[in-house]
C-alpha cells in the first residue's frame, strides 16, 4: 500500500517536472525570438542612424571611391517602382478577389485559383524575377524601371487577391441581399455594396502587399538593376534601394556599407510602418 | 385611347432596354473580373513555361543527369545542378531543425502560458519579424552575426561536438561564421516567426472543451498541448512547418550574403557553399547567353519546382485542417 503511495508520488513529480521543462524551454523560446527581434532593430538603429542626414536624401549614390553621397535616386527609383505595382496591381488583385469571392464561389475553376494564388503567395521571388527577364528584359535588350515594375506586380497581386477575396467573404449575405431586393443589377451589388462594405479590409490588402513588395531586392536585380544616376525614366534601369544595398554590402568603401545601413533602417520602418498602417485600418473596421 | 396606350407601353419599352443594359454590363462586369482571376493561373502557367523552354539547352546538353552533377565549370562549360541543389536543401534542413522547435515553444507561450493582456502584443511582435525584409536579415548576418559565429560559436561547436566521431567531420575546418551553417541560422531565425504564426492560429482552433477536459482530469499544461493540442493540429502544424521550409528554400538576400558562395559540396558544415538561389542572384546579371545561362534557368525550374511540391503539399495540410475546424463548429 504504501509503495503504490510511493509510486504515485513519483509519477506525480515526474509529470510535474516535466511540466516544468516544458514550460521553460517555451519561455526561452519566446526570448530567443524578441531578443533576436530586439537585437536586429537595435543594431538597425545604431549603424542606420549614423549614416541618416539630409545629404542621404538629396544627393545621389556616390562614385567608386568618392566621399560621401546620398541616396536620393535609390529613394525615389524605389518610390517610383513600388506606386506604379500598386497601381498595376490594386485594379487586377481587387477585380480578381473579386470574382474568386462573388463569381467562382465553389467552381473548381475557382478552386484552382486560389490554390495557385496561394503557391504564388510563397514563390521563391527570385524565379518571379527569372521570368519577367526571360519575358521582358531579353524582349527589349535592356534592364527597366518596367520590368522591375511588372516583377514587383506579380509578386504583390495575390496578395491582394487572396486579402481581398477573405474580406468580402466577412460581408453579411443580408447586405448583398437587400441590394437585390431593390432590383439592383448583380455588377452594382458586387461593385457598390459589397465592395464599399469591404473597403477598410480591401484596404489593409493593399498596405500588406505595398510592404511585400518595398523590401524585395531578389525580382529586382535582373530586371530595373540598378542606376548610377538620378533618373526617372521608367524605360531605363532604374536605381532602388534594396538592390542598392545589396551592392553597396558587398563593396569595400566604407561610406557605401554605411549607406548600406542607412538604406536599410529606411527599408525596414518604411515596411513595418506599413504594416502597423494596415493593421490599424484593419483594426478600425472590425470594430465599426 | 392611343395616349393611354402610348404612355402605358413607354415605360416598358423603357425598362427593357434597362434591363437588356443590365445584363450587357453583368456579363462584361463578370467576364472583366473572370479575366484578372484566370490570369493569376496564367501567369503561373508563364512563368513553368518560360523557364522550361530556357532550360532547354542545359536540358538537352546535359540530360536528367544535369540535376545530379556535382559541377559548375563556367570557363569550360560544364554545368551541373547538384552543388546549388545540395547548398538550398542542407541549408533548409538545418533552418528547419533550429527554427521548428523554437516555433513550437512560441506558438505554446503565446496560447498557453501568456498572460492574456501581453498576448496581442507579443503576439504582434512575432507577426513584425516575419515583416522585415530578408535583405536586412542578410546584413545582420553578415555584419554581425557571422563575425560573433566565427569567433565564438563555431570554436565552441568545434571543441565539443567536432569531437564526437562522424559527426565531428560536419565541424571541420577553418571557423570563418559564412558558410553553410550560418546561412541555415540567418534563415532559421527568417522563417521562424512564419512558423510561429501559423502554429499558434491552428492551437487557437482547438475547441476549448477539449482542453478543459483534460485539466479537468488533472493534466498538466505540457501535458494538454503534447496530447490534446499537437495530434488534434498535427495536420495544420505540418502545413506550418512547410510553409516556412518553402520561404527558406527560395530565400535569395538572407541567403546569399552569408552562405560565402563557393560552387563547391563539402562535408563541413563550416565550409562556404551556394544555394540555387545565391548562385542565381550572383551569377545572372553576368551570364554570357548560352549554355550558363540556359543552366541558370534551369537552376530556377528546379527551385520552382521543389518550393511547388512543398507549398502544394503544405496547403493540403492546411486545408485539410480548415474543413476539421468547419465540421467541428
Amino acid at each position: 500500500m504504501s509503495s503504490n503511495i510511493n509510486l504515485d508520488m513519483t509519477v506525480f513529480a515526474r509529470r510535474k517536472r516535466a511540466n516544468k521543462i516544458g514550460l521553460t524551454l517555451s519561455m526561452i523560446a519566446m526570448s530567443i525570438g524578441m531578443t533576436s527581434l530586439i537585437w536586429i532593430l537595435s543594431i538597425l538603429f545604431i549603424k542606420g542612424f549614423s549614416a541618416v542626414n539630409l545629404n542621404m536624401f538629396v544627393a545621389s549614390t556616390p562614385a567608386p571611391g568618392t566621399e560621401g553621397g546620398g541616396l536620393a535616386n535609390a529613394i525615389v527609383g524605389s518610390l517610383l517602382l513600388v506606386g506604379s505595382c500598386t497601381f498595376i496591381s490594386t485594379p487586377v488583385g481587387v477585380l480578381a478577389g473579386l470574382y474568386l469571392s462573388e463569381y467562382g464561389d465553389r467552381s473548381r475553376v475557382a478552386s484552382l485559383t486560389r490554390f495557385v494564388t496561394d503557391i504564388m503567395l510563397s514563390a521563391p521571388s527570385i524565379v518571379i524575377g527569372l521570368f519577367v527577364y526571360a519575358l521582358y528584359v531579353a524582349k527589349v535588350q535592356h534592364f527597366s524601371g518596367w520590368a522591375g515594375t511588372i516583377a514587383l506586380a506579380l509578386i504583390a497581386i495575390p496578395v491582394v487577391v487572396r486579402t481581398t477575396e477573405n474580406m468580402l467573404r466577412l460581408v453579411p449575405g443580408s447586405l448583398r441581399e437587400a441590394a437585390y431586393a431593390l432590383g439592383t443589377p448583380k455588377w452594382k451589388v458586387a461593385f457598390m455594396v459589397t465592395l464599399r462594405a469591404a473597403q477598410s479590409g480591401i484596404m489593409t490588402g493593399i498596405l500588406l502587399a505595398l510592404a511585400r513588395v518595398s523590401g524585395e531586392t531578389a525580382p529586382l536585380l535582373f530586371t530595373a538593376l540598378s542606376n548610377q544616376f538620378f533618373s526617372t525614366d521608367m524605360n531605363k534601369p532604374m536605381a532602388n534601394l534594396p538592390v542598392v544595398i545589396f551592392q553597396f554590402a558587398m563593396s569595400p568603401y566604407d561610406n557605401w556599407v554605411s549607406l548600406a545601413w542607412g538604406g536599410s533602417l529606411l527599408i525596414t520602418f518604411t515596411v513595418l510602418g506599413l504594416n502597423i498602417l494596415a493593421r490599424v485600418v484593419f483594426r478600425e473596421k472590425v470594430q465599426g | 385611347m392611343m395616349n393611354t396606350l402610348e404612355s402605358a407601353g413607354a415605360p416598358t419599352l423603357v425598362a427593357a432596354k434597362i434591363a437588356r443594359l443590365q445584363r450587357i454590363q453583368d456579363f462584361l462586369f463578370h467576364r472583366v473580373t473572370q479575366f484578372f482571376s484566370l490570369s493569376v493561373l496564367f501567369a503561373l502557367l508563364g512563368i513553368i513555361g518560360s523557364l522550361f523552354i530556357n532550360a532547354w539547352p542545359a536540358l538537352k546538353e546535359f540530360g536528367p543527369q544535369f540535376f545530379i552533377t556535382p559541377a559548375w565549370d563556367i570557363v569550360n562549360g560544364d554545368f551541373g545542378g547538384l552543388i546549388a541543389i545540395y547548398g538550398t536543401l542542407v541549408s533548409s534542413v538545418i533552418a528547419l531543425l533550429i527554427a521548428v522547435p523554437l516555433s513550437f515553444g512560441i506558438a505554446f507561450f503565446l496560447t498557453e502560458i501568456c498572460p492574456p493582456p501581453l498576448r496581442r502584443p507579443l503576439g504582434t511582435a512575432v507577426e513584425l519579424l516575419a515583416a522585415v525584409p530578408s535583405i536586412i536579415y542578410g546584413m545582420f548576418g553578415l555584419f554581425i552575426f557571422a563575425p560573433i559565429f566565427g569567433d565564438y560559436i563555431e570554436p565552441a561547436l568545434q571543441a565539443t561536438l567536432g569531437k564526437i566521431p562522424l559527426i565531428g567531420i560536419l565541424f571541420s575546418g577553418p571557423p570563418n561564421g559564412i558558410g553553410m551553417l550560418c546561412a541555415g541560422l540567418i534563415l532559421a531565425l527568417m522563417i521562424l516567426p512564419f512558423i510561429a504564426s501559423v502554429m499558434r492560429d491552428v492551437f487557437e482552433i482547438v475547441p476549448p472543451v477539449l482542453k478543459e477536459s483534460a485539466y479537468g482530469i488533472g493534466c498538466t499544461t505540457w501535458e494538454v498541448v503534447r496530447n490534446i493540442v499537437l495530434p488534434y493540429t498535427k495536420a495544420g502544424v505540418i502545413g506550418g512547418v512547410m510553409l516556412g521550409l518553402g520561404r527558406a528554400l527560395g530565400e535569395t538576400m538572407a541567403v546569399t550574403f552569408v552562405i560565402g558562395n563557393a560552387q563547391r559540396i563539402s562535408a563541413s558544415l563550416f565550409a562556404p557553399g551556394s544555394s540555387i538561389a545565391s548562385t542565381l542572384a550572383n551569377q545572372f546579371g553576368e551570364a554570357e547567353a548560352g549554355l550558363h545561362y540556359s543552366s541558370l534557368f534551369a537552376l530556377g525550374l528546379a527551385l520552382f519546382f521543389i518550393t511547388f511540391v512543398v507549398l502544394a503539399f503544405a496547403k493540403w495540410m492546411l486545408i485539410s485542417m480548415e474543413k476539421k475546424q468547419g465540421l467541428k463548429s
